[in-house]
This record gives structure tokens, sequence and C-alpha cells, in this order.
């Protein structure tokens, strides 16, 4: 596995320690500070935000860069008045159907595609690969006939179903499981083990940093998804949260509303971020596996 | 009544196509296979490149070429008529040829694997791996390869979101687009977008991440705190600078009041607008280009850095000569990622901070299908659209991919 990557010029092996000649160069001080810089530049718009958080919209206007008294009444409202846990819940269970159903169809079809020969083996290969080209925005108008129109979906089935079929997942196992020795599947044979029995025994087992990087890029996916349920969902009890936080921007009687929809937007922000940074080295050898078809 | 008969274009493509084919097969250096057979490669490549002209055509009737009332022929219908005819020969004719081709060498058919020692035999498991594929293939049929195909229908119907029935038009959704100038506008204000948007990320990712790379104390610390905002969805991105740079209540414009004594209307002013969401992708992307940047500079080998830094080559000359050549994978894969999120991903952004204004300045390609489709429930036109932006995307990745071949080193 670690040959395929650094044939696709991607390495996540870090090699600090080994490297006398750069470890002799006289410490940067300017890299300190264009790093310093750049963090600060990159976390400040994160620090307001959860700031004014915590402020009224009268307060916003003496633009303090410290917490205020103003979150009990921006997290009633967004809690309970303005319902985000509902939302929570939409997303929630969108990203772990989508994700869940996403990897156990690109096990299935990538094992096909490494352990089986069948006629046509390369049309379907085929088939398969020209969706990685075919982006789900542009046929959205089309698909939202077939969708939202024809088949009257407006809830998890419409934002689900459609998108549980990926390639790069396909392609992700197939590339992972090609670098499997073979003894193993015939090893697997001889001890007379059926190929339902050699996936659950077997691949699974040996794949979970594959299944890992699929679940953090489509968990990132799957939440952060607006345009179609934006489309698809008409009722709003079943938005997800990128949606639901267009509820959050109308104000107040009193006329807040910075306050609440930044509020609204930092909570949003945590799962995604916890998967990303709790999941990061998977995340990029995802990508890694992917790129070479 | 046609301004040219079809069955006279069809015999015209044929005739090329053949041409051509039977060409190349008595060509120097053509495979011994299809030099022995001339002939047969002629007449296959005269019938593919027929079939790829109709495939395109036949379900409109081909009626780019048809006359009007008048008996008058409209050249921009010609013309697309024409395109579509090549494109079409094209696309058939390649394909075609490359697998008869690999077909008659005896090599096989791209896709179909080796076979591998470990394979599972038998028609118990031939029928296991239709079922294994059968739920990926039938979703992909249904939800992606249908609508595709929807997709052209529509864009040749008087379709509207609602209304029962569709009629069709011909390419008068395309005709309408292209007499358009604010299409142009939008189109304009797309590749504006992305190329600022894919320029600067990349170049400030590759500086921070040339610094961030290499053993520094506090590295750890710096790169994780770099690379975080790519978690966070274009939609907040939008809602955080919305608040940044808002016009009254924007910190920004109180700190530059503060300082300097101005105000700049970010959000309001149509030449600034464009601007601020480019501002907002970049710190949206920036994480992912700097991620993926770390680790490429990880991979650059140090052997070849110090022989360089030995002869004398200055910093600058090992980064454009050593470094940056290496890096030429991981730039395109970024360059193709970063174009995507420009044309596509930025429509959450562009919802929550400008609402693709003022004066539609900020409106992009993406951006009007949604307005033009769901808000006006004009599906047609929305289908056209799609597909003029479908063939931009994948205009401008040939084009990055053509760049980039020359220059693209492959390998450790």
């Amino acid at each position: 596995m670690d040959v395929k990557r650094e044939e696709a010029g991607i390495s996540l092996a870090t090699t600090a320690g080994r490297r006398p000649w750069r470890q002799r160069l006289p410490k940067r001080w300017y890299a300190h500070v264009i790093l310093i810089v750049a963090i600060l530049i990159t976390g400040f718009p994160v620090y307001y935000a959860a700031v004014v958080a915590t402020q009224s919209n009268t307060q916003i206007f003496n633009y303090q860069l410290t917490p205020s008294t103003y979150l009990a009444r921006n997290w009633d409202l967004v809690i309970y008045e303005r319902q985000l846990p509902r939302y929570m819940v939409n997303s929630v269970i969108v990203a772990l159907v989508m994700t869940t159903g996403k990897a156990a169809l690109a096990l299935l079809a990538g094992m096909a595609f490494v352990f089986f020969r069948f006629p046509g083996k390369w049309l379907v290969f085929g088939f398969v690969l020209i969706t990685l080209m075919m982006p789900t925005e542009v046929m959205a108008i089309a698909l939202f006939r077939l969708v939202g129109i024809r088949l009257q979906w407006g809830g998890y089935d419409a934002m689900v179903v459609p998108f549980i079929a990926s390639a790069t997942g396909t392609f992700l196992f197939r590339q992972h499981f090609s670098s499997i020795p073979a003894e193993l599947s015939e090893a697997a044979q001889i001890d007379g083990a059926n190929p339902l029995q050699f996936l659950w025994r077997v691949l699974i087992p040996i794949s979970w940093n594959a299944i890992a990087a699929l679940f953090v890029i489509q968990f990132l996916y799957a939440w952060n998804q607006y345009l179609w349920p934006l489309m698809v969902v008409q009722e709003p009890t079943l938005r997800p949260v990128q949606v639901g936080l267009r509820t959050m921007r109308s104000g107040t009687e009193t006329g807040d509303s910075f306050g609440p929809l930044m509020l609204g937007a930092v909570l949003v922000s945590l799962p995604p971020l916890i998967v990303f940074i709790a999941l990061q080295k998977q995340f990029m050898s995802g990508f890694a596996l992917t790129r070479d078809k | 009544m046609y301004a040219v008969s079809p069955l006279i274009l069809l015999a015209l493509v044929a005739l090329a196509g053949g041409g051509w084919s039977a060409w190349r097969a008595r060509a120097q250096g053509a495979d011994p296979a299809i030099r022995s057979r001339p002939q047969l490669w002629g007449l296959l490549g005269a019938a593919s490149a027929a079939v790829g002209a109709a495939v395109l055509l036949a379900p409109l009737n081909f009626c780019p070429f048809e006359l009007d009332g008048d008996g008058n022929a409209d050249q921009l219908n010609v013309l697309i008529g024409i395109f579509l005819l090549v494109a079409g020969a094209y696309l058939v004719h390649r394909v075609v040829m490359l697998l008869v081709g690999r077909w008659l060498r005896g090599e096989g058919l791209p896709g179909a694997g080796e076979t591998r020692p470990g394979t599972f035999r038998g028609p118990a498991a031939r029928l296991f791996a239709l079922l294994c594929l059968a739920p990926t293939l039938t979703i992909l049929a249904i939800f992606l390869y249908y609508p595709m195909f929807d997709t052209f229908q529509l864009s040749t119907q008087l379709a509207r979101l609602g209304a029962p029935r569709t009629r069709f038009v011909c390419m008068r959704n395309f005709n309408q687009l292209l007499s358009d100038p604010d299409y142009g506008r939008t189109l304009l204000v797309s590749f504006f977008l992305a190329a600022f948007i894919v320029v600067f990320s990349l170049a400030f990712s590759l500086l921070i991440a040339q610094m961030a790379y290499r053993p520094i104390t506090g590295g750890r610390i710096y790169r994780a705190l770099l690379v975080w905002p790519y978690a966070l969805s274009p939609v907040i991105a939008g809602i955080i600078f919305q608040l940044l740079f808002h016009n009254t209540a924007g910190v920004l414009n109180h700190i530059l009041d503060t300082l300097f004594g101005f105000e700049v209307s970010w959000l309001l002013d149509p030449s600034i607008a464009p601007w601020t969401v480019i501002v907002a992708s970049i710190w949206n992307i920036l994480g992912f280009c700097i991620l993926f940047y770390i680790a490429g500079l990880q991979n650059v080998p140090d052997d070849l850095l110090e022989a360089a830094a030995i002869d004398g080559a200055s910093a600058w000359q090992r980064f454009f000569s050593i470094t940056f050549p290496l890096l030429a994978p991981i730039t395109f894969f970024l360059v193709v990622t970063t174009t995507t999120y420009a044309f596509f991903d930025t429509y959450g952004l562009i919802d929550f901070l400008t609402a693709g204004g003022p004066v539609e300045s900020t409106t992009t390609m993406m951006y009007e299908v949604f307005e033009v489709g769901v808000v006006a429930r004009n599906l047609g036109s929305a289908a056209a659209r799609s597909l003029l932006l479908f063939g931009i995307v994948i205009g401008v990745t040939i084009v990055q991919f053509r760049f980039s071949r020359g220059r693209v080193m492959y390998g450790s």
C-alpha cells in the first residue's frame, strides 16, 4: 500500500528526525512569523464568530473581542425556538446512513472487481469509472424532476438514496484490495470459505483503515451538503443543518440575528471538525488511494 | 425540410472517418495486426464515425439542420448541429478504434484486470459477484445515468416546474443563452472567481506549506492549526464572512475606520463583492491545499536538495528546478479539486454571503442554474445552462491536464 502511495506522489510518512542537512540550517525566524500570521488570519474569523455568539445585536457594535453576557439568550433561541437540535438529528441520521450505506455498497462492488471474474467485466468497470466525470451538481435539475416530482420523495430518502452508490468508494476499495496478497484469498478458498465468509472474516478486518478513510470523506460530504437538500426537502422538520441555518438568519422581535446565527454556525461546525481532526490521516490516505485508478 | 439531408451528412462523416482510419492503418509505424487489414479498419472507422454522428443528433431528429417556415436555415443552429455531429463522431470513433485496436493486438480490454491467483471461480461465484455489483449499478443507472440523459432531453424542451406537459423546441434554450448578454456576464463571473480562487489558494498554500513542513519548533501545532477550515462547509464560511465584511456591523470596516479612517462596501459594491467571495473561498479551501502540499514536500528527496545546495544552487533555484517539478502531480490534483470547488461548491457560500448580488456581480453559473430552474421554474433553460457548465468544467479540466502533462513528473 505504501508503494502505491509513493507512486501517487503522496506519502504520509513523516521523515522528521532523519534530516541532518535541514537541521543544520539556521533557525528561520521568518518562518515562524509567516506561520503565526497565517494561523491568526485563519483562526480569527471563527474566533470572532464564537465571540459574537455570546452577544446581542447592540453589543456587536462595541466590537469587543471577549465573550459577553448574551450566550444564554442566544442559546435558548437557537436550541429551543429555532429547533437546531432537530436539524442536527436529521443531519446525523442522513450522514450516518449515507456513509454506512456507501461503505457497504462500495465494499461489495470493490470486492467483485478484484476477486471475481465475470463476462463483460471491463464494460461494468467503464460504466462505474465514467460516473467519476459526471458531477451531480450538473444534473441536479433533472435529478430533482425525478426524485422530487416523479417519485415524490422529500425527506431522508431523497437525501440518501440517490447518493448511496459511490464510484469513489468503489475504486478506493478496489485499489485497497488489489494491494492485498493473493495468498489470502487462496488460503481462504482452500479452507473452504465462501465469498461471504471471506468478506466478513478476512477482508473487513484488514480494511478498517480504508473504511475509515471513506467514512471521513463521505461524512464531511454528507454533513456539508446544501444545494440538493435545499431543492428537494420540502418538509421543514426534515431539513439538514446547513439548510436549517437559514432559519437562524431571520431576526427576533428584538432584532437579534447575528448572535444566534453565529452560535448556530459554531455548533453546526463541531461534528465535522471533530471527525476531520480525529481522522486526518485517514482522510489523506483516502485521497491517495483513489488517486491512481 | 432540412438545409442538408441528414443522410448526406452521415455519409460525409462516414467517408471522413473511414478515409482517416484507412490512411492511419497504412501509415508507417502502424501496428502489423492493423496494417494487414486496412479495408476492415477503414470500414470500421466509417461505421463508428457515422454511428457517433447519429448518436447525438438522431434523438433530436436532426432539428438543428431544419429550415424554418420561410425556408431559411438558422446559421447558429447549423453551427451547433455541426459541432454535435463532429463531437459525437470523434468520441465514438476514438473509443471504438481504441478498443478494437487493443483487441486485435491481443492486449485484452482495459479494466478487465489480469487473472489474479486467488480469484473465486465457478458459476456460484459469478452469481455472487453479480449480486455484489447489482446495488451500485442500479443506483448509478437510475440516479446518475438517467438524470444525465434527462438533462440532455430537458435542454431541448420548453419545460416548466409544475407544468405537466413539455414541448420540443430544438436548440431554442441554447440560442437564447448564447444571445443573452446576462449569460455572458455570468460566464465571466464564474471564470473570474475560479481563476483567482485557484491561483491564490495554491500560491498561498504552497508558501505556508514551505514554512510548515520542515522540522520546526512547534511544527505539529502549526500544522494542526492551519488545516481545519476545510472541514467547515461553504455555508459556514459564507455566514462567518458575512459577519466580518458586513457593511455596518462588520468588524473589518470598524478596524479600517479606526486605523485609517475609511470604510469599504465589501458586500454592496459590485466591483468589490466578487473579491469578498474570493477571499472567503480561499479561507475555506486553503487548509485542504496546505495539507496536501505538506505531504508532498515531505516526499521531496533530501539528497537531491542537498546535492544542489552543494553545487551552489540558491534557494530559489532549488525550489523552481527541484521542488516545484516534483510537486507537479499534487499541484495538478489540487488545481482540479479547487476548480471544482470554485465552479460548484461556492454555491452555499455565495448564497449566504451575497445571494448572487449586488447587481448579479457574484452570480455564478451554478447559482444561476438554481435561480432559473427552481426559483423561476424554467427547467428547460436550467438544463441547458447545466450542460454548458458541464462542458466548460470538462473543457477546463482537459486543458489543465494537457498543460500539466508535459511538466508532470510521475514516480518517486
